[in-house]
């Protein structure tokens, strides 16, 4: 009996220590599956309101009013690198469709001042064409498959978290077509963030 | 002239805050939003580790340092952050993702068609779904309909040696180190998450990145609108 009841009391402990592991941290994860369902359903105490995991019942915000834009961002660091005083303001308040006609020009002086000797770059875009697809300040995110700004075969997919954008922004203004100019400018020798990133949402680390 | 260079590089994208130079992908990226609660710092777009979802990562006030300041942070319930797809490649949105604050939640909607296109948004009227807003200790993630919900202080995704970019500027330096150390380790930002299934988006469009041509993309972005 006594062995019985070890066992079992081991069993028990065990359990509960993969319970703890399989927890990683403390996350509360509320599921909200019948919130939106137009029935009183789950824990309810009315219609898709009340209970541990929908919004309660009565609750009344106001959403109403018009906002006008102050920021916008697409691909990182473009107004930072490519604006300069007198535009960015402006550029943040720029529609992206407007865009092009109002900064393409004003990119492509910027560009040949921070490299005179810029003639092209790894993508082979010469600098009215590269400047031409940053001054449309969206990013591309691909359907289907790999999203990333580059990972050294994929170009321009998304941007994901570990992408070292600095580093690819620094080489397309910087290393020429073949990538081998100006090589104390091409990567500022910092690969990846300081903290590891999650699998799994929300992918971004805890604050310090 | 190396330096003149460089120098025009960090000319363009520092700012003096407090005679500390910070950069980052988009933070304080000009005069009139920097050090605002309409500061978008960052803005990132994946497939998640499901793969049939994408995530919309927005990043506001950044550089919060540990402790009080990230403790303190709040988002502004009149600062609308508005994720935009665009599938047509028209470069503009056909539809949007918004994020509000009101109380201790952070409300959703959509993605759904915006009801005007530009720089002017109503806040729309469709489906609501909200999280609780996280604090360092209380991580809170909301599931529904196949989206999953974040809002609340992270670590700065960013990485960026800008204190050597400062000793190349200052002349105590002629090029990078490598490695380089990440002058963002350390720092803060205020995130909202967004994971939704792709199938809530019209398909892509392909031609548009002449480097996956035949791979249909969207145009995304995200912007900060306040109320008027």
């Amino acid at each position: 009996m006594k062995t019985l009841k070890y066992i079992t009391l081991f069993a028990a402990i065990s359990t509960s220590l993969l319970f703890v592991q399989c927890k990683d941290d403390d996350d509360n994860v509320i599921i909200q599956e019948t919130c939106t369902d137009g029935i009183m359903n789950g824990e309810e105490t009315g219609v898709d309101c009340g209970g541990p995991d929908c919004e309660p019942c009565g609750l009344v915000l106001d959403f109403s009013g018009t906002y006008v834009q102050e920021d916008q961002m697409g691909r990182p660091g473009i107004n930072t690198v490519f604006g300069t005083d007198g535009f960015k303001d402006a550029f943040n308040v720029t529609v992206p469709s407007q865009m092009q006609a109002a900064f393409q020009e004003k990119f492509e002086t910027k560009l040949l001042g921070l490299n005179p000797g810029y003639t092209s770059n790894a993508l082979g875009l010469d600098a009215p064409t590269f400047t031409t697809v940053l001054s449309n300040d969206v990013l591309w995110l691909a359907q289907s498959g790999i999203t990333t700004y580059f990972n050294g075969t994929e170009i321009l997919t998304g941007r994901a978290l570990s992408d070292d954008v600095i580093d690819v922004s620094l080489l397309l203004i910087f290393g020429g077509p073949m990538g081998d100019e100006n090589p104390g400018l091409t990567s500022d020798g910092v690969p990846t963030n300081d903290v590891a990133f999650s699998s799994s949402f929300p992918y971004l680390a805890g604050p310090f | 002239m190396k330096k003149s260079k460089l120098f025009a590089v960090i000319g363009g994208i520092g700012v003096a805050v407090l005679s500390i130079f910070l950069i980052s992908a988009d933070h304080i990226d000009a005069p009139a939003v920097q050090g605002t609660t309409a500061d978008i710092t960052d803005f990132y777009a994946f497939q998640g580790q499901n793969s049939s979802n994408f995530v919309f990562v927005a990043n506001v006030q950044g550089l919060l340092p540990p402790g009080q300041p990230t403790d303190e942070a709040v988002f502004d319930e009149t600062v609308l952050l508005e994720f935009n797809i665009d599938s047509n490649n028209d470069l503009k949105e056909d539809y949007v993702i918004q994020a509000i604050k009101r109380g201790d939640s952070m409300y959703f909607f959509g993605p759904s068609a915006p009801a005007m296109q530009g720089l002017e948004s109503t806040i729309a009227t469709s489906t609501r779904r909200s999280v609780k807003i996280s604090t360092k200790d209380d991580v809170q993630i909301t599931e529904q309909d196949g989206m999953k919900f974040f809002a609340g202080p992270r670590e700065d995704p960013f990485f960026f040696d800008f204190n050597q970019y400062n000793a190349v500027l200052s002349g105590t330096a002629s090029s990078f180190n490598n490695p380089g150390m990440d002058t963002f380790a350390g720092t803060n930002v205020l995130s909202v998450v967004v994971e939704f299934p792709k199938s809530m988006l019209p398909g892509g469009t392909t031609g548009v990145n002449p480097f996956a041509a035949s791979t249909p993309m969207y145009n995304v972005w995200v912007e900060a609108k306040r109320k008027q």
